[in-house]
């Protein structure tokens, strides 16, 4: 039996222990990833995690997800079950926020949970969070898609020390699908110099620095839901990178949009004052939060466009506007040092 | 089109009407006949005194942000990519890893 209908049936038997039948209507596929699948029956969500996982390292964060329930979704069992050459978890239904009404995007519960979490004390023993581990990973997925193309490191683009004038395209006048292919990759230098100019720890190169917090490690709006559905609180979901580090992580991806002029200054102000109201140690409670956020921001904006170079690459088309944005950021950040780092040394 | 100075294939963009290649290596940018005109006259317009504003339409200075950011990134009072539509790109940006 595949994982797929494997994972469907022990959603179904946790759903109905008893019984035999049921009539809550099918199960559904939530994500069908390399690194992750998951399926819904009824109020029952089965989890099966990246092939490879650690299974000591993925029960300390069910655990953690456990023992927190006011901030992270804990699961209904705070076991890890071997299925085929995985490992599934079991989670109870959330209802998460609707993707085609992002401006409805919970930011002020967003900067709240966040805070909260980083308050509470890590556990022993749990591992570093994985953010860094997966901008590594990003940069590697980018230079083995280059390695795929005849096309590399244009000269024009490697050549490009200052950052040109952006023009907003109108979205009618596509280019010329003959000549599209060989433009995502001409973008991947200036992502590739701004990466290495990150400090090791950024680059999944060297511990961390500055206190260990808990932190989530991969927070974007496809990690919330409100459980119980579809009026309860909100909760920060997938404990996969979960761990401890650097809490500015956290805050970075909002950040890096922000910074690239994608997200508005209101939600991120929204986002932002939410964080430090409930006390987030990541940033000063008033001020400039940037001298934390920097270094975090610069590594999610290299790591957001290397995955979109990776894409467009991989679908022989040019990079859209917000893609070119992130990748026009990548290019300037090699121009302004570092800000320093309050505390936090390379 | 070419670029004529770096060779790099050259894309289209229509600014207030008037039509613009830009090359997507150098980013240089080839005007046709008429169209640096076309541009100087909207420039004047903009120029001319402008009627008195209605409403600041920005109430609350734009919070701080790197300088690797965008211009547009709020402290110009410019606009991003935002702008009164999300852009769908964006958009499934918010919410992937």
């Amino acid at each position: 039996m595949n994982l797929l209908p494997a994972l469907a049936a022990h959603a179904e038997a946790t759903a109905h222990p008893t019984e035999t039948t049921c009539a809550c209507g099918p199960t559904t596929t939530l994500a069908d990833r390399e690194d992750a699948t998951v399926v819904r029956h009824a109020g029952t969500v089965a989890k099966a995690h990246a092939p490879g996982t650690d299974p000591t390292e993925l029960s300390l964060r069910l655990t953690t997800a456990a023992r927190l329930p006011e901030v992270l979704l804990a699961p209904l069992t705070s076991t890890v079950t071997p299925l085929h050459d995985r490992l599934v978890t079991l989670w109870p239904h959330g209802a998460p926020v609707d993707p085609d009404d992002p401006d409805a995007a919970p930011w002020e519960a967003v900067g709240t949970l966040l805070a909260r979490l980083h308050r509470a004390a890590p556990p022993t023993a749990l591992p570093p969070m994985r953010g860094p581990a997966k901008a590594a990973r990003a940069i590697a997925r980018l230079h083995a898609a280059l390695s795929d193309t005849p096309h590399t490191a244009a000269p024009a683009a490697a050549s490009r020390t200052e950052p040109a004038p952006t023009l907003a395209p109108d979205p009618a006048i596509t280019p010329d699908p003959a000549t599209a292919p060989d433009l995502a990759p001409r973008a991947a230098p200036a992502v590739l110099r701004a990466w290495a100019a990150l400090p090791p720890w950024a680059r999944a190169e060297a511990a961390m620095p500055g206190p260990a917090y808990l932190c989530h490690g991969d927070l974007h709006l496809g990690q919330l839901v409100r459980h119980p559905a579809p009026h309860g609180p909100w909760r920060l979901i997938d404990v996969d990178d979960l761990g401890v580090g650097v809490p500015a992580w956290d805050l970075a991806r909002p950040a890096a949009w922000y910074a690239c002029g994608l997200l508005p200054p209101g939600e991120w102000t929204r986002f932002l004052t939410a964080y430090q109201r409930t006390g987030g140690p990541a940033v000063p409670s008033d001020g400039d939060p940037w001298a934390a956020l920097d270094v975090p921001a610069r590594a999610l904006t290299v790591q957001t466009a290397a995955l979109a170079i990776t894409k467009a690459v991989a679908a022989r088309r040019p990079l859209d506007v917000v893609e070119q944005a992130l990748v026009d950021a990548c290019a300037r950040m090699v121009t302004v040092p570092r800000q320093l780092t309050g505390g936090h040394p390379d | 089109m070419q670029c004529p100075k770096c060779h790099a294939p050259m894309q289209t963009y229509n600014r207030n009407g008037v039509q613009i290649e830009q090359c997507s290596g150098c980013r240089g940018i080839f005007l046709d006949y008429g169209e640096l005109e076309a541009l100087t006259r909207l420039e004047s317009q903009w120029s001319q005194p402008a009627p008195p504003p209605p409403a600041a339409p920005q109430a609350y200075p734009a919070p701080p942000a790197p300088a690797w950011g965008a211009q547009h990134g709020g402290h110009q009072g410019g606009h991003g990519h935002y702008g009164h539509h999300r852009h769908k790109s964006f958009g499934h940006m918010l919410f992937s890893s």
